[in-house]
């Protein structure tokens, strides 16, 4: 920080607790560029809801010509976030269309037919970032569509003007990427480094503050150096490696590592004035601020044993992942199974015909040799998942309250705070799937808070009619009295 | 001046009665177990009468008695059942409670007559509607007590399973690991 250019800082900083080594894996795609030139699809289908809170509203209608970058559904509600198109063409159908989730469902979802032009919309005039006031940036970056693109979702404009709200002393950037295989952001920081510092001057400015650290992994050695490069100009942003040690991208601990702060169990990074975005999310804030550019597109690590030439695709939003896999040279007879995200974190999908989304960072195809075997032994109480808990929690004490139905007990043990990281599941020896159960757990006693909430919303609704009929009754007597004065006074 | 004595009189004879009145309310007052008042705030107060007595108030005091068992309250569900049972220290076995899936009344708008017989009878006003025109439910207000279903004279109201989506679905519990676990 004193020396301008000369800002790269080494480990040491603080001790992480827990967490887990895993063989990297990224190697198959982190040596290749990213490529950005796709024939487009002959369908694109973009869900209304592709990030954390309210599904989009839609604006435009079936059978409308639409022009690249157009918006298609308009965000609703305090968190949300617009759907734009991600190419020009006709809007086909908004229909239900399996989700990228676990469960497959069928969500509401915009179907594009590309016609080819890839025309865009008039885009909104480029301007100066640094000549625009805080809110507007804020508008932008909301306009634009921008989530959280490491895997969260959640809207980045919210995020940015929490600025306004609570004192953000350091903007962290998190390029960590500590899940394996996954190397788009690394690729990302490698190609486009100055686009990145871009973004993130532009978010300084906007949250009023003077300070960023970009956090990356010290196994990404290509890309600390391109950061360092475009960092140089700027003395308050610093780069600094953090061991290559998962979840070492989780939030709370890259906070405690690197500013020594610890975030509340139930508060958020802001509660102690840092402020965390992915790489990617910084890119996509430049593009949209500095050219108008609204989130069409993403990088994404296409990877797996399955995959015969695994690459990182910038491919438009909205490309069903199948044809993604099958540009990468997918080999469906030896896929065992298919990931969202990354394999520790990730999402697991019954197939992959589901669209790609803007939280989704990998596409993995996973060949039998890669993923563990379930068949899950008796606990042995070895307590290694204790020791790999990054949270410090009790994974196998947990693991037998819910297994037997005692949820709070659970919760007694620290079920809310498990970040679902997995880092017990990989290394337990007895292969118990510990993560499943706490995220049944956690599932569980959301269930309970709406079963909660519709009770006191069901106590308020019979108040309301009691009260509804008292007044209907009255009105009557009202009514009635004034009959019976009109009569009598008409008639003496 | 006559008039002037009935109205000392009767606000004497008010004011007297008033101060009686109060005074027999405090010294004769019927002591209430307050643990049924407690549950009953508990209970969602609609009086939907699913559990068997004939309103929440009925329902708590039965609790309260020990007649009735602690997941009587279908619309409460597994989070009422649980918090009655911390509430009156009773063991439940809530790992064999098979939780019901959650319905919700559906109008079928080819026979309805518009009767509001329906919107009549339901205790959160979930249905809308006026007479001779189709009656709808609102989804997030049903608590699926079937009073509807009753007194529609055409059948058109039934109850269905709601529907699973993305913003209801849940995990499922992991299998049961191998013996002795």
């Amino acid at each position: 920080m004193a020396f301008p250019g000369f800002k790269l800082t080494w480990q040491g900083r603080r001790k992480i607790k827990g967490g887990v080594h895993l063989e990297s894996r990224k190697e198959f795609t982190a040596d290749k560029p990213i490529v950005s030139d796709l024939l487009l699809p002959e369908r694109l289908y973009l869900p209304l809801q592709q990030h954390a809170g309210q599904p989009a509203e839609p604006v435009v209608r079936v059978g409308d010509k639409v022009l690249k970058g157009q918006l298609l559904a308009a965000g609703q509600g305090s968190i949300s976030a617009p759907v734009h198109a991600s190419t020009s063409g006709t809007i086909v159908a908004l229909e239900d269309f399996p989700a990228p989730h676990p469960s497959a469902l069928p969500a509401p979802t915009f179907i594009l037919e590309p016609d080819g032009e890839d025309r865009w919309v008039e885009l909104g005039p480029e301007a100066d970032p640094f000549g625009l006031a805080p809110e507007d940036i804020c508008a932008r970056v909301d306009a634009a569509g921008i989530v959280g693109m490491g895997g969260a979702a959640f809207p980045a404009a919210i995020k940015l003007s929490l600025g306004r709200r609570t004192r953000i002393r350091t903007l962290l950037i998190n390029g960590g990427e500590c899940e394996p295989y996954l190397s788009c952001d690394d690729r990302l920081m490698r190609e486009r480094a100055a686009g990145i510092v871009d973004g993130i001057r532009i978010m300084l400015h906007s949250l009023g503050c003077r300070h960023a650290i970009v956090a990356v992994e010290d196994n990404k050695p290509a890309a600390l150096a391109a950061m360092l490069e475009a960092a140089r100009p700027h003395g308050f942003i610093e780069v600094a490696a953090v061991p290559s040690l998962y979840p070492m991208g989780w939030d709370k601990n890259l906070i405690r590592y690197l500013t020594g702060k610890e975030v509340p169990a139930n508060g958020r990074s802001a509660d102690v004035g840092v402020l965390l975005h992915n790489v990617q999310t910084a890119y996509a804030v430049q593009q949209a601020v500095r050219f108008g550019r609204p989130l069409i597109r993403r990088v994404v690590t296409v990877s797996g044993g399955a995959v015969a030439a695994p690459r990182n695709l910038e491919a438009p939003l909205g490309t069903l992942l199948s044809e993604l896999l099958a540009y990468c040279g997918h080999r469906p007879d030896r896929t065992v199974r298919y990931v969202m995200g990354g394999p520790m974190m990730g999402d697991r999908l019954p197939h992959p015909h589901v669209p790609l989304i803007k939280g989704a960072c990998g596409i993995l195809a996973l060949s039998a040799g890669e993923i563990q075997a379930e068949d899950a032994k008796p606990c042995i109480r070895c307590s290694r998942c204790v020791t790999a808990c990054p949270v410090g929690l009790l994974p196998l004490e947990m693991m037998s309250r819910i297994r037997t139905g005692q949820t709070d007990a659970a919760v007694g043990f620290g079920l809310e705070d498990c970040i679902r990281c997995g880092s017990c599941s990989y290394v337990c020896p007895s292969r118990i799937p510990l993560v499943h159960y706490f995220k049944y757990g956690q599932g569980e006693l959301m269930a309970r808070r709406e079963a909660q909430r519709k009770t006191e919303e069901t106590n308020r609704l019979a108040a309301e009619k009691q009260r509804r009929l008292e007044r209907t009754r009255q009105e009557a007597a009202q009514r009635k009295a004034q009959a019976q004065a009109a009569a009598s006074g008409g008639a003496p | 001046m006559y008039i002037l004595f009935a109205v000392i009189s009767l606000t004497a004879l008010g004011l007297a009665l008033g101060f009686m009145l109060g005074a027999a309310a405090r010294y004769f007052k019927v002591e209430d177990n307050p643990l049924v008042d407690e549950i009953e705030r508990m209970m969602p107060g609609s009086q939907c009468g699913q559990c068997g007595y004939p309103g929440c108030r009925p329902a708590a005091e039965a609790l309260v008695a020990g007649q009735a068992a602690a997941t009587l309250c279908p619309p409460g569900g597994k989070a009422l059942a649980e918090q009655l049972a911390n509430k009156l220290s009773l063991e439940i076995d809530l790992a064999g409670l098979k939780e019901q899936a959650p319905m919700v009344a559906r109008v079928s708008e080819a026979t309805c007559i518009g009767c509001a017989r329906c919107f009549k009878v339901c205790p959160t006003d979930a249905i809308v509607g006026a007479p001779k025109h189709i009656h709808a439910v609102i989804a997030d207000a049903c608590i699926a007590c079937g009073k509807c279903v009753e007194v529609c004279p055409t059948e058109c109201l039934g109850m269905h399973p709601v529907k699973t989506t993305l913003r209801n679905w849940r995990w499922a519990k992991p299998e049961p690991m191998a013996a002795g676990a």
